[in-house]
């Protein structure tokens, strides 16, 4: 029989190690998964885990996939340390790229170099606009910022449909749903040559400093409070409605600034699809790097391996690039699980139960 | 290890007959302290007994044992002469045990009827049940309407569905937790009389409490607890409440040092402030005035629910008012438009009644906790950055100047005792030396020692000419600290006046809901 | 009479539509009234939907079909329920966990199952009454799915009014300190309100995959779940209004599908998002109600509960 103990304090090892335990069960998940779907469990583990790094490519690959994780990562780590459950981040993404992309399908002759810091701010107010919704209606409301801003989501993606495949269609496109092609000025500038990595790294960056910087002060007290205790929050003075807007719209800039980096770097213009769930998988970076912005950082990089490992997989060995979704999922799961062992610690007991 | 037997005579056929229910050598310990330590009492037939001992003496964890909540580590507890397990709380209600607990185990939402039928076992039948109850209740003095729901009833009247749950089950023994710490003088007195009457009828009845003069007129034996271990077992008849204070203390406990009070300028004024409550069936506040002068000590009394979390939060300034700025005045400044980060920098400090994760975050470190109410005032800020230095030089004052246990200024306020958390948050405050102190139930849960500090704490604050006002459903603190008196009901303030003029009678009829002043109550009397 | 003749397939097509949110949210009522959130209701819907989908194909037989969605949507709860209710994991992340999972492994299971046909449910069929004008078909020409949630809600308006486990349900959500108090095993009750929960948004998955598309697409949930959970709190957890909630968005899904069709001059991604829209709204108006909610909502939801042993 399995009893759990309560810890006098939390475990601060297994703050880090929980983490570390996830990845590990996952990975024998996925070898199990393979060898379920038939294919060599060490070939493909490799393939999956270890080969997108063998190559500079890779590496700069996995920086550009990385980049959104972060951006969106650190506006969600910050939301949740406060209670503040957005998860519409896929919809702030999208409305961000829809305001930035805009501009530059506006100004698609434009030679100007303010195109691009237009663009850029542009995306940022997009993404906090699209989050403000949610922010409003839970403090004026007390509506369910989860369901809102999910709900926002759908709507975010529908809008942009119809952009892609009316007013905004690319006239000389051949009737494809997509836009023009953004003017080179309105293009993020690839950093490195021969790689896709671009500017988008460096704010992804920053991010993660200004994260660092907030934590240890005021703001990071407030929102580490209102987590934990709302009403002691409420005794020092602190407005939770303050903090609420400070989460959802710092969690919808940063998404909203991934939107319009990733439609005005890899991408190049707007079009259906222009995220692999990067909203969703941000929760997951979020949660695997404890909140804290050095490990939603790290997060990031290991969530970006996923994607890449399911490209690589679905090219080499032929495993459908779904496997990447299943696997994220797996990841959240045991972190979830061996989360406990923060608070707790496990008794087996062996013979009649105590 | 046997137990002390004062007096000498708890063995010798005093009620002749076999013991109901015996304990012998009941351990249980928890992470870090011994709760109980070779326990061992006889509880006989048609006794009243006492189960008697301060906060954190080991009572509650006793007595949940005697019912099957938890399992003791070592010892062994015997029913009518033979031994049983108690392993969950049907076995004990089966045996005949019924309890009412300290903190109520009732549903909010459900009514009374369906509170009951959840404590009751055997088949749903509302009709029957109903009737029942309002048989059952109305013959012991305690009468109930069924359809009523939880949430709407007072403190006094949710403790009557405990105890008509239990009767109902027709117990042999009565376990009652701390029962009057929730009532007016006058519903403890008709819960004495239903006492006396399961008495009568031949049931026994285990109470537990700190209060002497109530186990003094109930209870013909006593078993008294002092860290875990029986001191004692004596007739309270027998003793005087010193002496049984002595048993419970372990020393000569002196009330607190007071000299009589200087009163100075005003340093609180509230005038006409009136609120509308957030919680669904809580009081509104109507026109509350008072006026609260330095160097005074003010107390004011009422059970729990007629508005007191509702007045806190009213002065601390989490509810906001809309009323004129100078419906509340700090020496002279109005405040009521401010906040509480603005209010403390104008000199107040509070300490709600709730200490966990209201007046500190379990979860957050004592240092953390020194931040949240003492940012402002110690500035303990630098250009959005937090001093951690300074931070941590000022819990350590809290901690060493109060006597907090703790494992550290960083251990997480969680891991501390009721009574030493409860030192740290009102030392907390003390060390702000703020101008006017606001303290809603200084020692709520807290062991004698801790209680002993904080009291001494809040003297010697009102010494220095600071203006102490406390908010507290224990008359005795009140009567034992406090210059003046008042009395919170439904809402609504009595017109303060000095203790030495109240009685406990007055002020229990006031908690009541009488709403004459006290003067217009003696005229009436007169 | 061509008034009416419109209006019956519109009200059939609006009881197709209804039913799923009505047999997913009835699951999360009864989970939610144990005192437990689950937000991984899309993610028990769409791995019903392909259980029971393959279940059909498999067997040929709808109704092993939709008990196979209903078992998958069983199995994914219980590890909710293992992960929130034995480990005490935060609920909201677990739900999300759950609904992530869900949509990764039924996108990657699915995939063989794409453009692939299978047998429908068939309706009821009464001589006589199954033939009445307007009443006929809508009243006794459904499939068996749509009487079967209808008796569920109404079963289980009944169990938590007037049953004693029904009492012991509403106790545990109000209370579980109370409830463990008493000697009712809290842990347990949650476990099988969650199970239920579970089984019951497999069934509406299932619907989905049978009856409303008869075919498996990624992604066939398009949030159902989620406004599923918001017809809960609209509903105020009682199972009366679910009802109505329930109609209420089945009709704006129809409704807007329509106006598509009849030429209404609206892009038909605005169309689309109606529903979306109209939840928010819903959930606005019943939310500025605080007092209302407080009242109803179950004190311990969401909240894990910590036995002191």
């Amino acid at each position: 029989m399995i009893r759990l103990v309560p810890r006098r304090q939390r475990s601060r090892a297994m703050v880090w190690g929980a983490p570390l335990l996830a990845v590990a069960l996952t990975l024998i998940t996925g070898g199990l998964t393979f060898a379920i779907m038939g294919k060599p469990m060490g070939v493909a583990l490799f393939t999956f885990f270890v080969q997108p790094l063998t190559s500079v490519y890779g590496i700069s690959e996995l920086i550009v996939k990385a980049s959104p994780l972060v951006l969106i990562g650190i506006g969600l780590s910050l939301g949740f340390r406060a209670n503040v459950w957005n998860i519409g981040a896929e919809g702030q993404y999208t409305f961000g790229a829809i305001l930035g992309g805009g501009i530059a399908i506006f100004f698609h002759d434009s030679t100007s170099p303010f195109l691009l810091p237009a663009m850029l701010i542009a995306g940022v107010v997009g993404g906090m606009a699209w989050a403000a919704i949610p922010a409003l209606l839970r403090t004026r409301f007390n509506a369910n910022e989860i369901l809102v801003s999910l709900m926002l989501t759908y709507v975010a993606i529908l809008l942009l449909s119809y952009l892609v495949h009316g007013p905004w269609r690319d006239p000389d496109g051949y009737n494809f749903p997509e836009s023009r092609l953004f003017p080179e000025v309105g293009t993020m500038p690839v950093l490195i040559e021969g790689t896709r990595v671009h500017l988008g790294v460096f704010f992804a960056l920053i991010a993660v400093a200004v994260a660092l910087v907030l934590g240890k002060g005021l703001t990071g007290f407030k929102l580490k409070l209102v987590g934990l205790a709302p009403e002691a929050a409420r005794f020092a003075g602190f407005s939770e409605t303050g903090v609420i807007w400070f989460a959802l719209l710092a969690g919808g800039g940063l998404a909203g600034l991934a939107g319009v980096i990733e439609v005005a770097g890899p991408i190049g213009q707007l079009i259906p699809t222009i995220s692999p769930g990067y909203g969703f998988t941000a929760i997951i970076v979020a949660f695997l790097g404890r909140l804290h912005p050095v490990g939603v950082l790290l997060a990031g990089l290991v969530m970006a391996l996923t994607y890449l490992g399911g490209e690589t997989a679905q090219i080499e060995i032929g495993v459908p690039a779904a496997v990447t979704g299943l696997f994220q999922g797996f990841l959240l799961f045991y972190l979830l699980a061996c989360d406990v062992l923060i608070r707790y610690r496990i008794h087996i007991l062996i013979g009649k139960a105590a | 290890m046997d137990a002390h037997n004062k007096n000498d005579q708890t063995e010798d056929g005093r009620q002749p007959g076999a013991p109901l229910l015996e304990a012998r050598g009941l351990t249980k310990a928890f992470p870090g302290v011994i709760a109980n330590d070779t326990v061992s009492f006889i509880i006989r037939p048609g006794e009243v007994h006492a189960l008697l001992g301060e906060n954190g003496a080991g009572k509650s964890t006793l007595v949940k044992m005697m019912y099957g909540l938890l399992r003791p580590d070592e010892g062994e507890l015997f029913w009518q002469g033979r031994p049983v397990r108690m392993d969950k709380p049907s076995t004990a209600r089966n045996l005949g045990i019924g309890m009412v607990f300290q903190h109520l185990s009732l549903f909010e939402p459900l009514s009374v009827l369906e509170n009951v039928a959840l404590a009751v076992p055997g088949k749903w039948n509302p009709k029957a049940l109903r009737k029942r109850i309002i048989d059952v209740s109305t013959a012991y003095g305690l009468p109930l309407e069924p359809e009523r729901i939880v949430q709407s009833m007072s403190v006094g009247e949710r403790q009557r569905i405990e105890v008509v749950r239990c009767l109902l089950q027709d117990p042999q023994l009565l376990i009652l937790d701390e029962p009057t710490s929730v009532l007016t003088p006058q519903e403890a007195d008709q819960l004495f009389t239903t006492l006396d009457k399961l008495s009568a009828e031949g049931r026994s009845i285990l109470y537990i409490s700190h209060k002497l003069h109530e186990v003094r007129r109930l209870c013909s034996g006593a078993t008294v607890l002092r860290e875990g271990r029986v001191v004692a077992h004596c007739d309270p008849r027998d003793e005087t409440p010193g002496s049984l204070a002595e048993l419970m203390l372990g020393t000569r406990i002196a009330p607190p040092s007071r000299a009589t009070a200087e009163r100075t300028t005003p340093r609180l004024r509230v005038f006409n402030v009136s609120a509308t409550s957030t919680r669904a069936f809580g009081f509104d506040l109507k026109d509350i005035s008072f006026t609260l002068h330095g160097g005074e000590i003010m107390g004011i009394a009422g059970i729990a629910g007629n508005g007191q979390n509702e007045l806190m939060k009213v002065l601390t300034g989490e509810t906001k008012l809309d009323h004129e700025a100078d419906a509340i005045r700090v020496d002279g400044a109005p405040v009521a438009h401010f906040g509480p980060i603005h209010r403390r920098l104008c000199g107040m400090a509070f300490v709600p009644e709730e200490r966990n994760d209201h007046a500190a975050a379990l979860n957050l470190a004592l240092t953390d906790n020194t931040f949240l109410t003492g940012f402002s005032k110690l500035r303990l800020t630098r250009g959005g950055m937090i001093r951690s230095r300074r931070t941590l030089d000022h819990t350590k004052k809290v901690v060493d100047t109060y006597g907090v246990r703790a494992a550290g200024p960083n251990a997480d306020a969680g891991s501390l005792s009721g009574g030493n958390l409860q030192k740290f948050v009102v030392g907390r405050e003390i060390l702000q030396a703020p101008e006017v102190l606001i303290v809603a139930q200084p020692t709520w849960g807290v062991d004698a020692g801790a209680a002993l500090a904080i009291r001494q704490a809040l003297i010697d604050l009102a010494a220095t000419g600071s203006a102490v006002l406390i908010i507290s459903q224990d008359l005795d603190e009140i009567f034992a600290i406090c210059d003046r008196i008042a009395v919170m009901s439904e809402g609504r303030l009595s017109p303060p006046v000095p203790v030495s003029e109240a009685t406990t009678e007055e002020i229990g009829l006031l908690m009541g809901g009488v709403h004459e002043t006290l003067s217009e109550h003696r005229e009436a009397a007169t | 009479m061509s008034g009416l003749d419109h209006l019956t397939p519109l009200i059939l097509t609006v009881i197709t539509a209804s039913t799923p949110l009505l047999f997913a949210a009835a699951g999360e009522l009864v989970t939610e009234r144990s005192g437990v959130l689950n937000l991984g209701v899309e993610g028990l819907m769409v791995t019903g939907a392909l259980a029971a989908f393959a279940g059909t194909y498999v067997s040929g037989s709808a109704v092993i079909g939709v008990l196979c969605g209903a078992l998958a949507g069983v199995l994914m709860a219980l590890v909710f329920a293992a992960l929130t209710l034995s480990l005490l994991a935060n609920q909201v992340a677990t739900g999300l966990a759950l609904t992530i999972f869900g949509l990764g492994l039924t996108s990657l299971l699915g995939s063989g199952f794409i453009g692939v046909t299978v047998e429908n449910i068939p309706k009821l069929n009464i001589p006589g009454l199954s033939e009445l004008p307007v009443i006929g078909p809508i009243l006794f020409g459904q499939d068996a799915m749509v009487y079967l949630s209808f008796a569920c809600v109404g079963g289980i308006g009944w169990v938590l009014a007037r049953t004693r486990i029904g009492l012991i349900l509403r106790a545990v959500g109000a209370s579980h300190d109370s409830a463990h108090a008493l000697g009712y095993p809290v842990i347990r009750i949650r476990y099988l309100a969650t199970m239920f929960g579970g089984a019951m948004g497999g069934i509406a998955g299932s619907y989905l995959s049978l009856v409303y598309t008869p075919m498996w697409a990624e992604n066939l949930t398009a949030g159902r779940g989620w406004i599923a959970l918001a017809l809960v709190v609209f509903s105020t957890w009682r199972p009366g209004r679910l009802v109505l909630g329930a109609y209420l968005f089945g009709a704006i899904t129809v409704i807007q599908l329509h106006a598509q069709g009849l030429g209404v001059d609206v892009p038909s991604q605005f169309l689309s998002m109606t529903p979306y829209l109209v939840t928010i709204m819903v959930l606005v108006i019943i939310s500025r109600d605080h007092l209302k909610i407080q009242l109803n909502a179950p004190a311990c939801l969401g909240r894990s509960f910590h036995p002191a042993q």
